[in-house]
């Protein structure tokens, strides 16, 4: 059965990083907590990107809705953390949906333009709002709140454990979303709005829930961003963290499942080591991109499925 | 069946339909004659709501449909093949049949059936549709939009840049599907695939409907064919 070997290879994904952590040492054990963390987020992007073909360049703004939703809600209102955590998601995912409804009266690059405007306000906001954000600086969420009921999430292991877990669950959510109905019509858009309109869909929806479960990817990974490291900051609604689930997508192969996981793992240790030998870190990042759209621009998984008779979803 | 009355549309201020009427019914072959430029792919995409109608209407079973948004129009029971194919490159043959019988919920019964219309898609069934040639490319156009189960099936210039081999099954498949009592609309330049699909033919001239004629009659008498589509 083609539809269980892939589900197969998901979960055997999904062990394979839960038994790293009993092979990698404490450093690259962090790193990998990290790497979930944001391949969780580059999953949500590959939805909107890789399968539905819409370019976000604002996507920072639902990360650090996610953030800020869990953020400030501990802050300032005693949320403890198992509250926060769905408190950031729920406010990233209203945010994806309102801005989705504006910015999707655009297509292409005024979509990318919109998109980006949003982020940029957003992010000119919270540092605007200091006082309350603590923008410019960022706030610590401190030790004692990262934590559900005795389990401590800033500790190495179940922080390993619990970006594992959201990762997963993501992962599978994603795996069902593209293999679903409208999954194929996502990829139907992608291929050609015009002609899937003529077979009788309505585009409108369909990329906005595209936006919308994005959205929410984005604002998972950056409330739990908040809980497991325990920084809040507007730098994280800077355009480089808009950019950097595009590139994870770009590396990894656009519209398959696993890539962003491949592109998060590759470019992330890629800026690791590119740092300990310059500090011109970029220089690499951007050879990488070169050498990865004039040999495979598919990226890695992308270029890999092209051989492999299209079952990888 | 399917009625159109009167139609005008516009591309911005420049008017392309002009007062257009035609109709066809069930198990009947309607073709669409004229020069480039003349109306009939505007016509077929006012029925499908692509291009707005300004003043007139389009009725399905008595159902208006010019009023409808694009979507909603292939719901309604209306298959259109447009010209140059345009499949999901990307997807597979099975996803882009898939995606076709999603359009009214059809199941496997539908999928069997076009795929013994075209049994050559059966063999290419997993591969990509970029991947496929020309005239299978338009096989799975065609398969696609009969997997919405049509009442009424627009075609816009099926056979271009076809083999023969492949024009001839095309033919067939059409003149199948008469006898399954869709109604078809047929944009089309080869006469003689006209004449020996067609039940009536009307011609369209400057976004006008000229004139109409049987099929039947006009092998007799190509005057018609001459004066609006001849050099």
């Amino acid at each position: 059965m083609r539809a269980d070997r892939a589900l197969a290879l998901h979960l055997a994904v999904i062990a394979l990083l839960f038994g790293l952590q009993y092979v990698l040492s404490p450093y690259h054990q962090g790193n990998l907590a990290r790497i979930m963390v944001l391949a969780t987020y580059a999953t949500g992007y590959n939805i909107l990107f890789g399968y539905t073909g819409l370019l976000s360049l604002g996507h920072a703004l639902f990360f650090a809705a996610g953030m800020y939703g869990a953020g400030m809600s501990m802050r300032y209102l005693d949320f403890p953390a198992l509250a926060a955590f769905p408190a950031g998601i729920i406010a990233a995912t209203l945010l994806a949906a309102m801005i989705g409804a504006l910015a999707l009266r655009t297509t292409g690059v005024a979509f990318m333009i919109v998109t980006l405007m949003f982020a940029q306000a957003g992010y000119l906001t919270l540092l605007y709002f200091n006082e309350y954000t603590r923008g410019d600086e960022g706030f610590v969420i401190p030790q004692a709140d990262r934590a559900i009921g005795l389990i401590d999430l800033s500790a190495d292991d179940t922080r390993f454990i619990a970006a594992w877990a959201i990762f997963s669950v993501g992962l599978l959510i994603a795996l069902a979303i593209v293999r679903s109905k409208a999954g194929r019509v996502l990829v139907a858009i992608r291929e050609n709005e015009e002609r899937t309109r003529m077979l009788g869909f309505n585009p409108f929806p369909y990329k906005l829930g595209a936006v919308t479960a994005s959205g929410a990817f984005a604002g998972t990974a950056g409330a739990a961003y908040a809980l497991l490291f325990g920084s809040v900051g507007a730098s994280f609604a800077a355009i480089q963290y808009s950019i950097e689930p595009l590139l994870f997508v770009l590396l990894g192969g656009a519209g398959v499942v696993l890539g962003p996981l491949v592109g998060s793992v590759l470019m992330f240790y890629l800026i690791d080591y590119a740092r300990e030998v310059t500090t011109a870190y970029l220089i690499v990042v951007g050879i990488a991109l070169v050498l990865l759209i004039l040999f495979a621009r598919k990226g890695i998984l992308g270029s890999l499925r092209r051989r492999s008779d299209g079952w990888l979803p | 069946m399917l009625n159109v009355t009167g139609i005008d549309c516009f591309y911005g201020d420049v008017q392309v339909l002009r007062d257009l009427s035609l109709s066809v019914q069930r198990g009947e072959i309607l073709c669409l004659l004229g020069r480039n430029g003349a109306g009939k792919t505007t016509t077929l995409k006012a029925i499908m709501g692509l291009v707005p109608v300004r003043s007139g209407t389009i009725t399905l079973d008595g159902e208006t449909i010019s009023t409808l948004p694009a979507h909603a129009v292939p719901k309604r029971g209306i298959g259109y093949v447009p010209q140059g194919r345009r499949l999901f490159a990307e997807m597979t043959v099975a996803e882009n049949i898939e995606v076709g019988l999603q359009t009214r919920g059809k199941g496997e019964k539908t999928r069997e059936k076009v795929l013994t219309l075209f049994p050559r898609l059966r063999d290419r069934y997993r591969q990509r549709a970029e991947t496929l040639s020309g005239g299978e490319q338009q096989m799975l156009a065609m398969a696609r939009a009969l997997a919405v189960e049509p009442d009424a099936l627009l075609l816009d210039e099926p056979t271009e840049g076809l083999q023969p081999s492949m024009i001839s099954l095309i033919r067939d498949v059409v003149s199948g599907l008469k006898d399954q009592n869709v109604a078809i609309v047929l944009v089309e330049q080869r006469i003689d695939t006209v004449l020996s699909l067609a039940d009536r033919v009307v011609f369209i001239e400057n976004g006008v409907l000229r004139d109409e004629a049987h099929a039947a009659d006009l092998k007799n008498n190509p005057d018609l064919i001459r004066k609006y589509v001849g050099v």
